[in-house]
């Protein structure tokens, strides 16, 4: 029988959390932000400029992050804490943060064996388009796309264990 | 129902101000809230302030919220006070930990004001 870690290092396992990083990210924005992410039928070619990480360590290693602008991050914050869009720009980068946090914290509950075995960073937010994140034990990368309010969103995990 | 005075207690200051934000939407009236970014800053701030009900998440530095629990019998005016946690910690164990601890309620982030009612509202008619 494979154990827990086992299982999870298999890459072939990692697809199928793709609708579990789905139902993740549709239940966090539904709850928190009262609004549902919805597909987008063609690709964006707007360019993402904030991105929101939160790191896992334990049984699954690796770095679940958010892409999106900054009018998306600070319609979040808004839409979180009943503000204003224009006032949430001291709070932006924090809200932004906490839905990313969230959607990590709600993914990882949902896949088996992986709830308890599983610690979250605290989340960095990183603004501007000009970096490259490098990972030298890399071993799988998932990928969803969204509209929140008919704005491009991404996130992914990228797996190092 | 009176209105309550509440202590949040989260190491985000965006979060504290959405679990308040939930508590009036789950349609409590709040006389005073008081924030903790830790458990520590939470003890201090219960020994100088009564308070009706804490909210408390348990990943944070310094002191955790089941540390804090733990200690809070030793608090004189808190020691009957619910808590209820609020995390994105969703296993069992963790529930179980918490509820072991000292906590009256648990509640998983992501969460909706109902869900905050639902857990709280019991709590507060039982105290009185």
């Amino acid at each position: 029988m494979s154990s827990t870690s086992e299982v999870l290092a298999d890459g072939t396992v990692h697809e199928k959390w793709i609708p579990l990083l789905e139902v993740a990210a549709q239940e966090v924005f539904e709850l928190m932000l009262g609004c549902q992410l919805t597909s987008p039928d063609r690709a964006s070619d707007s360019q993402p400029d904030i991105t929101a990480m939160v790191g896992l360590a334990g049984q699954l290693c690796g770095v679940l992050s958010i892409r999106c602008d900054h009018k998306s991050a600070a319609l979040m914050a808004s839409k979180m804490l009943g503000i204003d869009v224009d006032q949430a720009g001291p709070e932006m980068c924090d809200a932004f943060g906490e839905v990313c946090n969230m959607v990590a914290g709600n993914f990882k509950n949902k896949v088996a064996g992986l709830d308890d075995g599983c610690m979250l960073s605290v989340p960095t937010v990183i603004t501007g388009t000009e970096y490259d994140l490098h990972s030298p034990t890399e071993t799988g990368r998932l990928e969803v796309k969204f509209l929140f309010e008919g704005l491009p969103l991404s996130i992914s995990l990228q797996v190092n264990s | 129902m009176n209105s309550i005075r509440a202590l949040i207690v989260d190491d985000s200051s965006v979060m504290r101000k959405i679990v308040e934000r939930s508590l009036v939407q789950a349609g409590l009236e709040l006389a005073a809230v008081f924030g903790a970014g830790n458990g520590a800053e939470a003890l201090s701030v219960l020994g100088a302030n009564q308070v009706d009900l804490i909210l408390c998440d348990i990943n944070m530095p310094v002191m955790d919220g089941l540390e804090f629990v733990k200690q809070l019998p030793a608090v004189a005016n808190a020691k009957d006070v619910p808590v209820v946690m609020i995390t994105t910690e969703g296993s069992e164990a963790h529930v179980v930990q918490a509820l072991s601890a000292g906590a009256r309620g648990y509640i998983r982030k992501p969460f909706t004001p109902d869900q905050v009612k639902e857990h709280v509202i019991p709590l507060l008619a039982v105290k009185g």
